[in-house]
């Protein structure tokens, strides 16, 4: 593989906002670059929501960036190109469809004849692993074999470009080991009839796995935070002592706070996920435990929880946002009232937890301050949801509220009705 | 069991906004237009030779196999038309903002009602032929399907999962490829069942549409619908049993050819991403076909030409999606000159009739009306909810009874009329009480099915719970049972009180040889105005009676339709 001098894709000074009327628009990603040359797989990194899956789908040609360009093999990219192969998620199969017309999707698009895609077709299915399923329809896999068809079909066009949008995040670990690494076997054999590969992910340790670059997204909006080189021969060994350093530096990277928000951001503009407060509490009971004794290294609470690490770090930073934790450099520690939360009995954690929301989440305190002024002890939760998409995106928005729901119904700070999407106080405090 | 596919699972549009009047005017636009029309043309016709009917049962099977045409052809124009109509809907969403209320006002309008306007219309456009009658009567088909296909068609276009789009895009597939390898496949078990359903359906309008008289004109197409007609003029009951028996034979067949392995094979194209556990049975046929060399070859064969005839490579490959923006005004301006050229229109064909005291009476019979339609509808949750459940919790009582329930819901109640309406003069009853059990012969068969279908849906593991915790009598049905039916429930009401708006203008009017029997309502007020060959009433009362079903619609059936999709769906 020569690392040509022309590279085969340019992201420029590329931006992505979305659209709202009653506001300024929200800016999804902002001023990214990327550059991507023949022989290297590069992986985007980071958080749900830090819109890398957005810019995948900009290089992929399905969405067009507000502003910037994207220059395919030196020329602008108008929309999907021939050139351009994705695998999705989900896997994206037409259920309709046998694996061999699954497979043959896309040369059929290309108006190749049918003994040229059935010769292409069988090549590709061989390739991935797949013979002998060919008459099979897609509900029949498992979801390993289906990501194989979804791959196969994406091969069969001989793509330039390979795009991944975390491909292996529907699949359960073994099968998604398994898979990575055929993968990689035959990227290293020169197997695939691809030149270079693009890879969307949340998983830290795959990423290290399979790619030569990494580059690493900061949320809100997005942008590539850092850029890191990956110099391992392929195969690379999980276990080894380079590695390890490796996917520890980048959990640092990933839990490193930026600088403080500015006083003056308007209060509903934090956004909460909805993280359940049994996973919380578990979590202070467990940091609080031995062999913790309040303080944990992110890689290795994950493996003994057997959470992926994108879902600890949505409850590490949920703790942060509490004040119940601190997360910093791969690290979680319990806070002084994390400890007391952890040690407390029910009803002293409903208080404590009250206290939490009302000090640090201003949704949560505004919606109680709206009731208490309130003659009916009613407030449409509307007026807080539009005030809330003024600074963020409507499924972001939706996503806080129903957080503020179900962290303020554990505190008791105020109840919910979902059918008249009403906050009230009716039960007594 | 899918559930029906109705305007109700739309999104929730409760108050009629400008788009419904839009809707509302251009229909009856329509309407006067076509009155306007059929006035003018309506001298007297000789009736045709051809058209002469015979009681002979001999004649039954040609005349079954006429009218099983008559349906087929309907439904080659119901696709026709789903196929434009719901493409072109799907397609540019600021059409979809007039077509989809304008189908959801069609759909409320009583067909029967339609029927002497474009009898009389056909027989213009191909005077003295009978291919006129022909044409009027698969048009009161067409009407009776048409409708419901295109709104699923229109509900699977536009929620095709993202991926799937995506997938299409990225892989450069033409706007021809994507229709047929992705849209249409996506679509085809919604349309299916809703194409058979109405199908169904259809079965009573083409039996009512055989025999129609204007004024004094009487057209009678040879046919079962004919044959039964005549037979009640002659007060000649071996016959009715004789229709009623070839009748059942072609539902029968139709059942057992098209319906059943349509909807089997339709399965093929549900988007699920597992097998589901309960998978019913193939029917006979559809397993010869698969079985039999020949006919696999030959369908094989058929296959192959249609994927391929899918796979070319018509039109452009779709850019990316790009919103539009600056005509909206334009339309809007458009569809208000409509609405204002619409209504002046109706209101200058009406006026001659349009009183104050016309309008009352209308609303008035009306409610008489409503008040059958909602005591047809209660009786028969009554009398079916509890049989339906003891079936539907026994999978295998269910499997033998849920066809019978459809084969009793395609089966034409028209047909058991005469059965009734003799009973009545026999025993000289009174017609405005005892004429309303006509409209649940029909009706009843869509509760019960879907009552089956709720029960048998429901989750073991609730019963189990029920069982355990020893919930019985009334708590067993109230915490339960009844939300656990509900959407199906609602579902099977809102087709049946649809129907039985639309058979109250065939049974509030009966006859039985020279006797008539006539309750007050306002399916009497529209078959007497069509009988007399009155269009301005007939335009006033199916507008009155119109605007009751769209109201029902938009102030009961919907709400509940929307909160028990909320609340009682698992």
């Amino acid at each position: 593989m020569d690392a040509a001098a022309d590279p085969l894709l340019a992201v420029r000074q590329c931006r992505q906002s979305y659209h709202k009327d009653s506001a300024a628009d929200l800016l999804v990603l902002d001023n990214v670059e990327l550059t991507l040359r023949a022989g290297e797989i590069v992986g985007l990194l980071g958080r749900s929501g830090s819109g890398k899956s957005t810019l995948l789908r900009i290089v992929a040609g399905l969405l067009a960036p507000s502003a910037g360009e994207v220059l395919w093999r030196g020329a602008p990219l108008a929309g999907p190109a021939a050139g351009i192969a994705m695998v999705f998620q989900n896997f994206a199969l037409f259920p309709w469809l046998t694996v061999q017309g699954n497979v043959e999707l896309g040369l059929e698009a290309q108006g190749i004849g049918r003994a040229e895609r059935e010769r292409r077709a069988e090549e590709a299915i061989d390739l991935i692993g797949l013979g002998g399923f060919e008459s099979a329809y897609p509900k029949e896999l498992s979801g390993g074999m289906r990501q194989r068809v979804g791959l196969a079909r994406a091969l069969v066009v001989h793509p330039d470009l390979l795009l991944l949008d975390e491909p292996f995040s529907a699949l359960d670990v073994l099968t998604a080991e398994t898979l990575r690494t055929d993968l990689i076997e035959l990227w290293s054999e020169n197997r695939l009839p691809v030149k270079a590969m693009l890879m969307v992910t949340h998983n830290i340790e795959e990423a290290v796995l399979m790619c030569d670059r990494i580059l690493v997204f900061s949320a809100n909006p997005g942008r590539i935070a850092h850029e890191i080189r990956i110099g391992f021969p392929h195969p690379r060994d999980r276990h080894a002592t380079e590695f390890r350093a490796l996917v520890d530096d980048i959990y640092a990277l990933m839990t490193r706070r930026g600088p403080p928000a500015p006083v003056s951001a308007p209060a509903l503009a934090q956004v909460l996920h909805p993280v359940s407060t049994n996973l919380l509490s578990g979590l202070m009971e467990a940091l609080a435990g031995p062999p913790y004794a309040g303080q944990a290294d992110l890689p290795m609470l994950a493996a003994v929880l057997q959470m992926e690490v994108d879902e600890l770090l949505v409850l590490g930073e949920a703790l942060h946002v509490l004040g119940f934790a601190e997360l910093a450099e791969g690290d979680l520690k319990l806070t002084e009232s994390g400890r007391r939360f952890a040690d407390a009995g029910r009803e002293a954690r409903k208080t404590l937890f009250t206290n939490a929301l009302l000090a640090h989440v201003p949704l949560a305190a505004e919606i109680r301050k709206a009731l208490d002024a309130a003659p009916s002890r009613r407030v449409s939760a509307a007026t807080f949801l539009e005030e809330m998409e003024s600074h963020m995106s409507p499924d972001y928005a939706a996503d806080t509220l129903r957080t503020a729901v179900s962290w303020g119904r554990f505190a008791e700070l105020y109840s919910y009705d979902e059918e008249e999407e009403q906050f009230s106080l009716e039960q007594p405090d | 069991m899918a559930a029906l596919s109705d305007p109700t699972q739309l999104p929730a549009r409760r108050l009629p906004n400008l788009w419904d009047v839009v809707a509302i005017a251009c229909v009856f636009a329509a309407l006067a237009a076509l009155g306007h029309v059929a006035r003018g043309t309506l001298v007297p016709l000789d009736a045709a030779e051809a058209l002469a009917v015979n009681l002979d049962p001999l004649h039954l099977p040609l005349y079954a196999a006429r009218t099983t045409l008559r349906m087929l052809a309907a439904l080659a124009a119901s696709l026709l038309f789903t196929f434009t109509y719901a493409t072109w809907a799907a397609k540019s969403p600021r059409a979809a903002r007039l077509l989809i209320p304008l189908l959801d006002i069609l759909q409320s309008v009583p067909i029967l009602g339609f029927l002497s306007f474009t009898v009389v219309f056909f027989m213009s456009l191909f005077p003295g032929k009978v291919l006129g009658a022909e044409l009027a009567a698969i048009f009161a088909v067409f009407t009776s399907q048409a409708w419901n296909m295109a709104f699923s068609l229109y509900q699977s276009l536009t929620t095709i999962p993202s991926e799937l789009e995506e997938a299409a895009n990225s892989f450069r597939l033409t706007a021809w490829q994507r229709f047929w390898r992705l849209e249409v496949p996506f679509a085809v078990p919604g349309l299916v069942w809703n194409t058979m359903l109405s199908m169904s359906g259809g079965w009573f309008f083409v039996v009512a549409s055989e025999a129609v008289s204007v004024g004094d004109t009487t057209w009678k197409l040879p046919g079962i619908g004919s044959y039964v007609a005549l037979a009640l003029e002659k007060r000649d009951i071996a016959a009715v049993l004789w229709a009623i028996l070839a009748m059942g034979l072609v539902i029968l067949a139709y059942d057992q050819l098209l319906f059943r392995p349509l909807v089997a094979w339709s399965g093929k194209f549900r988007y699920e991403t597992s097998i589901a556990s309960a998978e019913a049975e193939d029917p006979w046929l559809l397993v010869l076909l698969r079985q039999t060399r020949v006919l696999r070859v030959a369908a094989e064969a058929f296959g192959r030409a249609v994927s391929r005839l899918g796979g070319l490579r018509l039109l452009p490959v779709r850019a990316r999606a790009r919103g539009g923006a600056g005509k909206d005004t334009l339309w809007l301006i458009v569809s208000l000159l409509v609405v204002i050229i619409g209504l002046g229109w109706t209101g200058r064909f009406l006026r001659p009739i349009l009183s104050p005291g016309e309008i009352a009476t209308c609303v008035e019979l009306g409610l008489l009306t409503l008040a059958r339609v909602l005591v047809v509808v209660a009786l028969s949750c009554l009398l079916w909810v509890p049989i339906g459940v003891r079936v539907g919790l026994h999978p295998q009582w269910a499997r033998r009874v849920q066809p019978a329930a459809q084969f009793m819901a395609a089966f034409p109640a028209n047909l058991l009329f005469p059965l009734v309406v003799m009973l009545i003069v026999r025993f000289d009853l009174l017609a405005d009480v005892w004429l309303t059990p006509l409209m649940l012969l029909g009706t009843q068969w869509y509760i019960l099915f879907n009552v089956i279908a709720g029960a048998a849906a429901l989750p073991a593991d609730l019963k189990e719970v029920a069982e355990n915790f020893g919930l019985r009598g009334w708590l067993w049905w109230r915490r339960l049972i009844l939300p656990g039916i509900l959407p199906y429930l609602i579902t099977g009401t809102i087709t049946a009180s649809g129907a039985a708006w639309n058979a109250s203008i065939v049974t509030e009017v009966a006859s039985w040889g020279s006797t008539k029997l006539v309750a007050h309502g306002l399916g009497a007020y529209i078959a007497a105005a069509s009988d007399a060959g009155d269009m301005r009433k007939l335009v006033l009362g199916i507008a009155v009676m119109s605007a009751f079903v769209v109201l029902f619609n938009r102030a009961l059936w919907r709400p509940l339709y929307d909160y028990t999709a909320r609340r009682a769906t698992f």
